[in-house]
């Protein structure tokens, strides 16, 4: 019998002694291929949050910001698709993702949020690019900036409905950490190519966002526990700690060169980079999760033996009440 | 919808049939499963499941090492050093009377380890047809779906090969067919229920170690059987998958194991993650509202 988790690096944690089938997976390893699914993570926040940035450009006059993020949440509406189509294993079926509606699969409901948000940020950057049909484009654009934000944030409820428990009990947090990934990037990237006088509202949407996106990580890495390692060692650790000081770094930048278009370039870039790298990290640690079968039996065996000694201490105590 | 978890008694109802058949499922023993492997090769036969390669594992007599989109049926053989110490038969023993004390391990009888007590456990595994089945809860497509027996069945003509269900199963059950681009899984032979016919699997046991049959009736059948073996000192017999409160509202194909399940490669506590399904959309919902709240706030203050 295979006792122990196998691969040994840096040890955080003393090794947990646990029983295992030959040290095999319990859960099967997801099969989404990478980089298209950390990819269209990173584009559904990217986009989303632009398309709620080109409305706010709109409605306070920002024509600059308006133009840039418009095209922004259209490329990555379009980007975002092919990738998720790319990822099927059938991708000449894609429409049978359009079959039914089902609110237990987030995957269904998110096929139901991109393909509106993929055409009517479509219709915005057309509209904006042509200045064709100029009030159907504003339309639109607010329809797109209705469902960017469900777009940058459905993709936590994708990876927590799943058995992987690095994802799973991380359900609440998720969410969040998307959200400010996204907000982070959406700013991010507008502060690269909007000029300066223009970038007030994503200069501020980026650092929130990125200070948010830092923090949910730092609580949710803490309520996970032992089951976060994955976070902290290999492949996946490395990209969260380059995620962390990526985004860390972008925030110093962008607050310290508050008044300089080139500091705020620079911060865009790393708040970008930090953005793409930790839809990568999640990834990952996702995959090292379903992996490593001590990730299933740990935490499942300490509930079962808290769950039965409750059961025992209500026999015990019954006799005495009674 | 349906219910996403806790208890369910008729999951073909819910799942929106009228009059349906009685729930079928299978009650593995494991304690009379003999490691023939007879499951597996009929299974094959019977579903045209194709060959998943030819590997010597090393892992005992285990060459097929797991449950996978081409391995409906998996036989799991665990060897155990730790089992109970030898009990003295007072069997005969080889040559001169008293030359050897009855009892003792032979030399040609010990490992290289010195472990005297060698456990062998075998078990066939197989996809369990959850009560609240998480991989049909995810499956974007439709193509997953609850039969009018309450088993599990993807639908190869709608799958469209997202890999959805394969995270989300807790047993860790169904594959994807890299070459084929789709994901299979043990039908618990659909056509051959819709005859009135066992499956192939339960067919081919020649030990009975698989059992098929109307759930409540296996219900009732492995208590009995579990309750026999306590009496018999088989302190360590249990059942798996058998209890409709457990986190995944019990099992369609359930397990009667002679040690933890985590041994044969089984989670010890699995919960159906739809359980949190509530939970994850609102969180959801809350971080989208924030979002809004932070592209709001962002416009107030200065453009540049």
């Amino acid at each position: 019998m295979a006792r122990g988790g196998g691969r040994a690096e840096q040890a955080m944690v003393p090794d947990v002694e646990f029983e295992s089938y030959y040290g095999r997976p319990i859960l099967k390893e997801p099969v989404w291929k990478t980089p298209d699914v950390p990819l269209y993570l990173f584009l559904g926040g990217l986009g989303g949050a632009s398309a709620l940035l080109a409305e706010g450009a709109a409605l306070r006059g920002l024509p600059a910001l308006e133009r840039t993020t418009r095209l922004v949440a259209a490329a990555c509406a379009a980007g975002g698709t092919v990738f998720l189509i790319h990822d099927l294993g059938r991708p000449e079926r894609f429409l049978h993702m359009l079959r039914v509606l089902k609110p237990t699969s987030p995957l269904s409901v998110g096929s139901f949020i991109l393909a509106p948000f993929a055409t009517l940020s479509s219709v915005a950057a057309g509209s904006q690019l042509t200045g064709l049909f100029p009030r159907l484009g504003r339309l639109a654009g607010l329809g797109a900036a209705a469902f960017g934000p469900p777009l940058a944030t459905y993709t936590a409820a994708l990876f927590a409905d799943t058995a992987v428990p690095i994802w799973h009990e991380a359900h609440r947090e998720l969410p969040f950490v998307f959200a400010g990934s996204g907000a982070a990037a959406a700013g991010g990237l507008a502060m690269v190519l909007v000029p300066m006088e223009q970038t007030g509202p994503a200069w501020r949407m980026a650092v929130v966002g990125a200070v948010a996106e830092t923090a949910v990580v730092e609580v949710m890495e803490r309520r996970l526990d032992m089951l976060a390692e994955p976070y902290s060692k290999g492949f996946a650790g490395r990209l969260m700690r380059s995620a962390r000081l990526l985004t860390l770094s972008g925030v110093g930048l962008a607050v310290l060169g508050r008044r300089s278009q080139w500091w705020r370039r620079a911060a865009g870039v790393a708040l970008v980079a930090g953005s793409v790298t930790t839809r990568f990290g999640v990834f990952e640690g996702g995959m090292e999760s379903a992996r490593d079968p001590k990730y299933v039996v740990v935490p499942q065996k300490a509930r079962k033996a808290a769950r039965e000694s409750a059961r025992w201490a209500e026999r015990t105590a019954a006799p005495r009440t009674g | 919808m349906g219910r996403l978890s806790g208890p369910l008694h008729d999951v073909a109802q819910d799942a929106g049939y009228e009059q349906p058949p009685p729930r079928m499922g299978f009650f593995t023993d494991t304690s009379v499963c003999i490691g023939c492997k007879a499951c597996e090769v009929a299974c094959k036969e019977w579903n045209e499941v194709p060959e998943d390669g030819y590997l010597l594992t090393g892992m005992s007599y285990d060459n097929t090492q797991a449950l996978s989109a081409s391995t409906w049926r998996h036989v799991a053989f665990v060897e155990k050093a730790d089992g109970p110490a030898l009990t003295d038969l007072g069997m005969p023993g080889v040559g001169l009377p008293g030359a050897a004390t009855a009892g003792t391990v032979h030399e040609d009888q010990e490992t290289a380890s010195g472990d005297s007590a060698v456990r062998w456990l075998m078990s066939s595994d197989v996809c369990k047809h959850c009560t609240h089945a998480a991989c049909l809860d995810v499956c974007p497509t439709g193509s997953l779906f609850r039969t009018e027996f309450g088993t599990v069945v993807v639908q190869p003509d709608i799958c469209n090969g997202c890999g959805y269900c394969i995270p989300a199963c807790p047993y860790g059950v169904i594959g994807k067919r890299e070459d084929d681009g789709r994901a299979f899984k043990c039908t618990l032979c659909y056509d051959r229920l819709k005859e009135g016919q066992k499956p192939a699997c339960a067919q081919a046991c020649p030990t009975e170690s698989i059992q098929f049959g109307e759930l409540d009736v296996l219900r009732e059948r492995a208590d009995a059987r579990l309750a026999e073996l306590h009496a018999q000192g088989v302190e360590v017999a249990q059942l798996y998958g058998r209890d409709p409160e457990d986190g995944v509202g019990g099992d369609g194909a359930f397990f009667l194991l002679l040690d933890e399940p985590e041994v044969y490669g089984l989670p010890p506590d699995p919960v159906v993650t739809t359980r949190d399904l509530g939970s994850m959309w609102r969180h959801v919902g809350a971080a989208a509202a924030v979002l809004v709240g932070v592209g709001i706030a962002s416009f107030a203050g200065k453009r540049g």
